[in-house]
């Protein structure tokens, strides 16, 4: 059984952003970066599943981007995973989503995975299209957003989570893909013993160029910050003073205080 | 320039936001023609063309097969626009359509711009506008982000067919959960975010709601956290709200909680960070630590 996880580093969501000087993306100065967190759950999916299956599966985690995503590497093998892949590319923000699937399809075409894992959209990005756009690349079958997810004798039983908090249940037999939604399990912490093991694990480097074979089908026009609603109030200072003047404009605005 | 709009249909019934596509379509400036794997008893009530499917024969959920009903209605219509609701729906079957046309997709647009599609980057923190290189293209549109139409009108039914092979098995819906709690009735909500920072401290954002006669929300991270019940989550996972008086506690904004409670008359938003997206509905920003605030207003309305 060979397991494929795909995962993106991405930055801390918390930090502040602004457009960069092409303003074409954000600036990436000043910005720590960490694995995307849809990826987490893909990469303890695989995990899990390794465990289930022992020896007879082997889990590939793959990344795209600069020199600073081996760390998101790293962090996938202490997790659990046997091998990673690093398709360097330096530019990796300026290729649109199509361009990244066929990098992934054209690494894992002759490779024979059975199963793909990915998150089900990127944090910066927020496409949700990689996942799907790879598995039509390759032909495989594919469910998305995943909150639950089991394997046995060749078949993927996946909980798929709809709106409202309904769920959609469908079966689908490898060789498949899933994408990954956020509750989908617990990602574990490495441990230091785990951190040890996974510094003797390959990582292999394959130039991007070598496997990008897609022009960009969408281009980036502008980034910028967004506009603020017209007219809101921003109250600073005392917390006294602000309690009272909120109080103030709720009953003023508001039919439900007095 | 014309769009072919994908409706949703779930549980044997069209989905209401149908009726964003047509709202979008009207506002890109485009001539329009839907297709819905549905029911003609659910077909959408608009002028123009609806290529309509069995969902009783070809499923509600076969993307598979979903995908080669999308792709004929495109080979009849020609558009230059296939477009879907950034949905559980439209985010699993946009791709698979956009591959097989080798189409670009922009996914979840929040407005038209210059003629050019607005989406968000980084949880809408930044913006970005982004153009189709391809002929045809294929767009998500925000849930919520274009006021639904008017259901009003006659459609002109086509039958459409396709091979309904699938390599995909849906075996069944699960319900939600069942709800302690009825966010949608309720006329204020006060919710607890990540920014509350642990489970003990949720009672502190709960005694202001019970303060102010009103329901306690939550947005995900809280919900998947364990620090509350599914049942009052807000967003598009959750419940989707629209009380006189939302206040947000400790909430950033992610795009999926924005949809599900921007349509609430008045938005009070409690955060640190005066830049974070809540910034951008709230009709008062707080900028103060929700553990040191919260209790302060709590105490004048007790």
């Amino acid at each position: 059984m060979k397991v494929l996880v795909c995962i993106k580093q991405v930055p801390d969501m918390e930090s502040r952003f602004k457009a960069n000087s092409s303003g074409n993306w954000y600036d990436e100065a000043d910005l720590a970066f960490r694995m995307n967190e849809y990826d987490e759950y893909a990469v303890e999916q695989a995990v899990q599943l390794r465990e289930q299956l022992g020896d007879a599966a082997d889990v590939t985690v793959l990344s795209i981007g600069p020199d600073r995503v081996v760390e998101a590497l790293k962090k996938a093998l202490a997790m659990g995973c046997d091998r990673g892949v690093h398709v360097q590319d330096p530019a990796v923000s300026l290729k649109d989503p199509w361009q990244i699937a066929s990098i992934i399809a054209t690494y894992a075409k002759d490779k024979g995975f059975d199963l793909i894992f990915t998150g089900m959209q990127s944090q910066d990005r927020g496409s949700a299209q990689v996942g799907v756009a790879v598995a039509e690349q390759l032909g495989y079958s594919c469910a998305t957003t995943l909150v639950g997810f089991s394997f046995a004798d060749g078949v993927v039983t996946a909980k798929r989570e709809l709106e409202g908090g309904l769920k959609g249940v469908v079966k689908l037999k490898t060789p498949a893909l899933v994408t990954c939604q956020l509750g989908l399990n617990v990602p574990r912490y490495p441990t230091l013993p785990n951190i040890m093991k996974a510094k003797k694990k390959e990582i292999a480097a394959i130039p991007g160029v070598d496997v990008l074979k897609e022009e960009a089908l969408a281009a980036t026009a502008s980034v910028y910050p967004p506009a603020r609603k017209g007219g809101g109030i921003v109250l600073e200072g005392d917390l006294n003073e602000m309690a009272d003047k909120l109080l103030g404009i709720l009953k003023e605005k508001t039919a439900v205080v007095r | 320039m014309k769009a072919l709009l994908v409706c949703e249909y779930r549980e044997g019934k069209l989905l209401e936001t149908s009726y964003e596509l047509v709202a979008f379509a009207e506002k890109l400036g485009a001539e329009k023609a839907m297709v819905l794997i549905g029911s003609e008893a659910e077909a959408p009530k608009v002028n123009g063309t609806v290529y309509l499917a069995d969902a009783g024969k070809y499923g509600e959920y076969n993307p598979d097969v979903h995908k080669k009903i999308v792709l004929a209605a495109i080979e009849r219509e020609n558009p230059d626009y296939v477009v879907f609701v950034h949905s559980s729906y439209g985010w699993d079957l946009a791709p698979r359509v956009a591959a097989n046309l080798k189409a670009a997709q922009i996914s979840e647009i929040v407005d038209i711009v210059d003629g050019k599609f607005e989406v968000g980057v980084c949880n809408a923190k930044l913006r970005r506008t982004v153009t189709p290189k391809s002929g045809k293209a294929v767009l998500t549109i925000q849930a919520g982000a274009f006021s639904a139409a008017a259901a009003s009108g006659t459609p002109q039914l086509e039958r459409i067919e396709a091979d309904g092979a699938s390599v995909l098995e849906f075996v069944g819906y699960e319900p939600a959960e069942k709800k302690d709690v009825d966010l949608t009735r309720a006329e204020i909500i006060v919710s607890a975010g990540r920014g509350v920072g642990k489970k003990e401290n949720v009672p502190v954002i709960a005694a202001l709601a019970k303060a102010m006669g009103g329901e306690l929300g939550a947005s995900r991270p809280v919900v998947d956290a364990g620090w509350v019940e599914h049942s009052h989550q807000v967003g598009t996972t959750g419940q989707t709200v629209s009380p006189k008086l939302y206040m947000a506690c400790g909430i950033s904004g992610a795009i999926q909680h924005l949809a599900g409670m921007k349509k609430s008359d008045f938005i009070v938003a409690i955060n640190k960070d005066k830049d974070a997206p809540i910034g951008e509905v709230a009709d008062v920003l707080v900028v103060a630590d929700v553990l040191q605030f919260v209790p302060a207003l709590t105490a004048k309305f007790q």
